[in-house]
């Protein structure tokens, strides 16, 4: 008999081997559904990590900024009169973050934070010759806010260096001024301060409203412009899971009680439009797999019915319930497992097939989706569970039968 | 003196209780068979024959009565107690063979064995082969059991029911279906387990010639025994 396996697995085993069409038929079935379930989970991964990525690599995940000023009219009420105050909204200077080195130390011992980077930004006009536009001026220091936005990698020409008279502009700006890599141009900001700076590099920042904006120069050349000598207006940070990033958010908020903004917040538009992706895509993913089990029960009930006199026969040769239960319970898992596998094979197939056929015009992949083997592993322990809770009723049956009914059936 | 290997005392059986339609198939049936015995069971279709067989079987209970199983009395035991008292102590051979067809000769030989300690192993292998080879199959060991005649089935079906040496051994019309020739071969391989082993055997038939080669022979007729004559 088949090695010495126990009593349940073999007869299992011969019990799948005896009704081989019913066998391939469902396994097929099995494997279909599974096949469609990985390709969508690996769909669904691609395109939203693809999403993702492009949105992100252009901003932090959380930016901390000062806390709002907020004017506070000082009469109290007095009892019994009710009074009309007219209060004007304060103006929203460009503010330093109280004691914020002191804040980066403690945001960047958080574990969840990956990286974080002090910023000092406000409006500016880049002039050259008649040419002029308004931008924003970010100063950073270049080796901690490329852990953020990794600026080199998006140079179109020049270096990604910001000494004292550098700047980084964007290919759309450098478009509108006229500057190449090596030309000079003057910033000014409102207060009529201004300095000549030299353009480093040429960055595509990927979005025609960033690369037409953004510039870039050293944390303290833009302290200096700005008014904002030893401080900094905001501080970026990225996190390793970033859709914790709002939840991260706020217990920095509460931690150092400035304001911080998760990019699900600033970006709550993109947010609900993957989170009802993600919504779709489980609630198909869900009714394929319960297909999947209610396919299963189903070859399993007439199993149980075919098999109903091999069953009364092993009762009366001294089977137990138990044993019986086991028998249809691992043919459940079984096919199951095996179903998983095959649909593992489908799955990989099609998500293969989608980086050849599946491209973009310049003949990239049009979002790439990886084999991930936990996708797989899941899948298979999934299918397996599935399978034994649908094989639970039909097995249930099994070991139910009266023996003297079955025998005589 | 050694207790009986069955004992009824008073066993009826009804069916449909509680309903409208309830019936008596049996009605306070006594035996009583002793090691060694080789009785026959007989009478017309509907008497009860198949009914008392299954209580004696245990894969029935009586409605009322009492029923003794080599000395232990079956009345309170749970379904996990009546089935290993049922796989220690009796050997089932059935009408139509009932062989497991997905399994080949040597396996159904060795399944009550393997039902009973969960997983194979060499010695129940070699109690398997000796008993094939007692009935002559040897040779049909590795075929599937569908794959033989009736009469090698029903051999192997004996050999199945020895396969944990019970000290009873029940056949419902085990050569009802079977040509006179192989008909006589499987009875005569029961006897000779009898006589060897001392195996208690009850046996369902409604062939006279077969009946007259027994110990005993036990009439029943409509739930109730008629006659009971030693020979």
């Amino acid at each position: 008999m088949t090695g010495w396996l126990p009593f349940e697995w073999i007869a299992a085993s011969r019990f799948l081997r005896e009704g081989r069409l019913q066998t391939v038929a469902i396994l097929l079935g099995i494997g279909i559904g599974v096949g469609v379930i990985v390709f969508m989970s690996a769909a669904l991964a691609g395109q939203q990590a693809n999403i993702v990525r492009r949105v992100l690599s252009a901003q932090a995940h959380i930016v901390l900024i000062p806390a709002r000023e907020i004017a506070r009219p000082l009469r109290g009420g007095q009892p019994g009169v009710a009074e009309a105050a007219i209060i004007q909204k304060p103006l929203q200077r460009v503010r330093s973050i109280d004691q914020w080195q002191k804040i980066i130390q403690e945001v960047d011992a958080l574990p969840e934070v990956t990286a974080v980077s002090p910023m000092a930004s406000g409006a500016a006009i880049a002039q050259r010759g008649e040419a002029n536009r308004s931008v924003t001026l970010q100063g950073v220091d270049a080796e901690r806010y490329f852990r953020i936005v990794p600026l080199p990698e998006k140079i179109v020409s020049g270096q990604p260096r910001l000494g004292a008279e550098d700047i980084i502009v964007g290919v759309d700006l450098a478009t509108d001024l006229g500057v190449r890599v090596g030309d000079k141009m003057r910033v000014a900001v409102g207060t009529g301060q201004g300095a000549t700076l030299t353009v480093s590099g040429i960055v595509d920042l990927g979005t025609k409203g960033a690369n037409q904006r953004l510039t870039y120069v050293a944390l303290h050349t833009a302290q200096a412009l700005l008014g904002l000598i030893g401080g900094v207006s905001s501080i970026d940070l990225t996190v390793n899971d970033i859709y914790a990033a709002e939840d991260i958010a706020q217990r920095i908020q509460a931690l150092t009680g400035v304001e911080a903004d998760s990019w699900i917040r600033t970006n709550a538009q993109l947010y609900l439009a993957i989170n009802a992706q993600v919504i779709a895509n489980t609630t198909i993913r869900f009714f394929v797999g319960l297909a999947i089990a209610f396919g299963i029960a189903a070859v399993l009930i007439v199993s149980v019915v075919q098999k109903s006199k091999e069953i009364g026969i092993l009762r009366a040769m001294g089977g137990s319930r138990g044993q019986i239960l086991r028998v249809f319970l691992l043919q459940g898992a079984v096919l199951g497992l095996l179903g998983s596998l095959v649909g593992s094979a489908l799955g990989g197939l099609a998500i293969v097939l989608w980086g050849v056929l599946v491209k973009n015009p310049d003949g990239t992949p049009l979002f790439p989706l990886d084999l991930d083997p936990k996708l797989f592993l899941a899948a298979a322990l999934l299918a397996t569970l599935s399978g034994l809770i649908a094989a639970f009723v039909p097995a249930l049956r099994g070991a139910r039968l009266d023996p003297v009914v079955a025998i005589r059936g | 003196m050694a207790e009986p290997v069955i004992k009824l005392e008073g066993v009826c059986k009804s069916y449909g209780v509680g309903t409208p339609v309830e019936t008596e198939v049996l009605h306070g049936v006594d035996l009583a068979l002793e090691r060694g015995e080789f009785c026959a069971l007989m009478g017309p279709s509907g008497s009860g024959k198949s009914t008392l067989l299954n209580i004696i079987g245990l894969l029935d209970r009586p409605t009322s009565g009492q029923l003794s199983i080599a000395g232990r009395v079956t009345g309170g035991l749970d379904d996990k107690a009546l089935t290993q008292l049922r796989g220690h102590t009796i050997g089932f051979v059935f009408q139509y063979h009932h062989l497991i067809p997905a399994f080949t000769a040597l396996e159904n030989v060795m399944m009550p064995i393997l039902l009973e300690r969960g997983r194979p192993d060499a010695a129940m292998r070699q109690r398997a082969d000796e008993l094939l080879a007692s009935v002559g199959l040897t040779q049909w060991r590795d075929n599937l059991a569908l794959n033989m005649s009736g009469g090698q089935q029903q051999r192997v079906a004996v050999a199945r029911a020895l396969a944990m040496k019970p000290a009873l051994l029940l056949a419902d019309e085990p050569t009802g279906n079977l040509d006179t020739h192989s008909a006589q071969g499987v009875f005569d391989l029961m006897r000779q387990v009898n006589r060897t082993q001392g195996t208690a055997i009850l046996i369902v038939t409604h062939n006279h010639a077969l009946a007259e080669q027994c110990s005993r022979i036990v009439q029943i007729v409509d739930g109730r025994i008629t006659t009971d004559r030693r020979l």
